[in-house]
């Protein structure tokens, strides 16, 4: 389990809704390490700032099974950094990134992907 | 325009530095806020496993630092993270630090801003980072499974990180530009014991080379000029760290490394503006001495607070 203030996507089933049922989606997939950790504190301060109201954020271990869809999800395919961090509008991949990103560089993919 | 925010003290930079003063000061009832560029945490965070830091055996580094963090709070110490500076005004009796946060004005600044990991600056670098070129093996290291790699360095850091790639690596070479190492004896004993890990001294790295993800390395000899191409497809790169230094370099006096120069006392010589942590001039950078700096820059701040 990670500890963030994020919504945890647990399962499988858990992580298909979240991407069928909301619009916007932003899913971090990482573990407590020191590239995740910069990625989910930008995460949680955007969504407690409600900058991004029409995004829903979530994280998502990468050592659980339900991981397995964005570890081999082809738009990571060539990723070697954690955290995995994956963009969904309409349940399609708008964008991925690999590894630490500040909330500046966050906050670019989100207006590049969902305004 | 919002008003703006004032304080005793302004701390620049979460990390042990910056969180130890934070600490003193607000339990000395001064009003104080942190702002950090990143989240609160600092180089700690960048760590995974931390067994040397007295009276917390075998502590995960973000655990250690998510403590000192909420010992701050727990003071009244307000902590702002992910804050952009747009200026600094330092000089002034009254200092100034505009964000996109807002305003922050206080009689003192301490600057504990740390360093980020140096990079090699050369073609490739960018294009393949988190594609086979990493800065962190405790992260990244399980991806090269069976691979052949190369870490990029020759003091501790690359030395015992390149040990604890061989965990899953089939190959380390480590490649240096000098033909000896800056690490610690034991550290170079470690490798050089190691069956996994090759050593190419003595070179230059000139570029990354690939496609979609890195294919391999290409250096050149420093004594002879040969160069030819390591076939790999994992780099670590651990070459230092660099100073945060750029911000304060009209203000305060910077060594010949970009360091703040600073007395032990942390006074950078500028009235009411004090350093601590990694980002200050001095030989051992570890969790303990930035907290020190942290502590000894707080009471400095509060002796000039209550002059």
């Amino acid at each position: 389990m990670l500890r963030t203030n994020l919504k945890h996507l647990n399962s499988d089933e858990e992580l298909q809704s979240f991407i069928k049922e909301n619009e916007n989606v932003m899913i971090c997939c990482g573990r407590m390490g020191p590239m995740c950790i910069p990625v989910y504190g930008a995460m949680e301060q955007l969504e407690k700032n409600e900058e991004y109201s029409a995004v829903k954020f979530a994280d998502l271990d990468f050592d659980v099974p339900a991981a397995n869809f964005i570890r081999l999800h082809p738009a990571c395919r060539m990723f070697t950094g954690l955290p995995f961090t994956i963009y969904f509008k309409n349940g399609e991949v708008t964008k991925a990134t690999s590894s630490i990103q500040t909330k500046k560089q966050v906050s670019g993919v989100l207006d590049e992907v969902f305004k | 325009m919002s008003e703006a925010k004032r304080f005793d003290a302004i701390i620049l930079g979460a990390g042990p530095a910056g969180l130890s003063a934070g600490i003193y000061l607000s339990r000395a009832k001064k009003s104080v806020v942190i702002l950090d560029t990143g989240i609160a945490g600092g180089a700690p965070i960048l760590t995974t496993e931390i067994a040397n830091y007295p009276g917390v055996k075998d502590a995960l580094g973000y655990e250690l630092a998510f403590i000192m963090k909420d010992q701050a709070t727990t003071f009244g110490c307000e902590i702002v993270d992910n804050v952009e500076i747009s200026s600094l005004s330092l000089k002034d009796e009254q200092k100034e630090v505009v964000t996109d946060e807002g305003t922050f004005v206080a009689p003192v600044v301490i600057i504990a801003t740390g360093g980020v990991p140096r990079t090699l600056n050369i073609s490739g670098e960018k294009e393949f980072n988190s594609r086979g070129i990493s800065y962190c093996a405790t992260c990244d290291g399980d991806f090269f499974t069976g691979k052949d790699i190369v870490v990029v360095g020759g003091g501790n850091s690359a030395l015992e990180e390149a040990v604890a790639l061989t965990a899953y690596a089939s190959s380390v070479t480590i490649l240096h530009e000098f033909d000896h190492f800056q690490a610690f004896k034991s550290a170079i004993v470690d490798a050089e014991k190691n069956e996994k890990i090759q050593f190419i001294m003595d070179c230059k790295i000139e570029s990354f080379e690939g496609d979609e993800s890195l294919k391999g390395v290409k250096i050149s000899d420093n004594k002879t000029g040969q160069s030819r191409v390591v076939p790999v497809t994992g780099a670590f790169i651990f070459i230092g760290y660099l100073p945060n230094s750029a911000l304060f370099k009209d203000v305060v006096t910077l060594s010949e490394r970009e360091e703040i120069v600073a007395d032990e006392a942390m006074n950078t010589g500028v009235s009411g503006l004090f350093v601590a942590g990694d980002v200050r001039q001095k030989r051992y950078r570890q969790v303990t001495t930035a907290v020190a700096d942290g502590t000894i820059a707080a009471l400095s701040a509060l002796e000039f607070i209550e002059r």
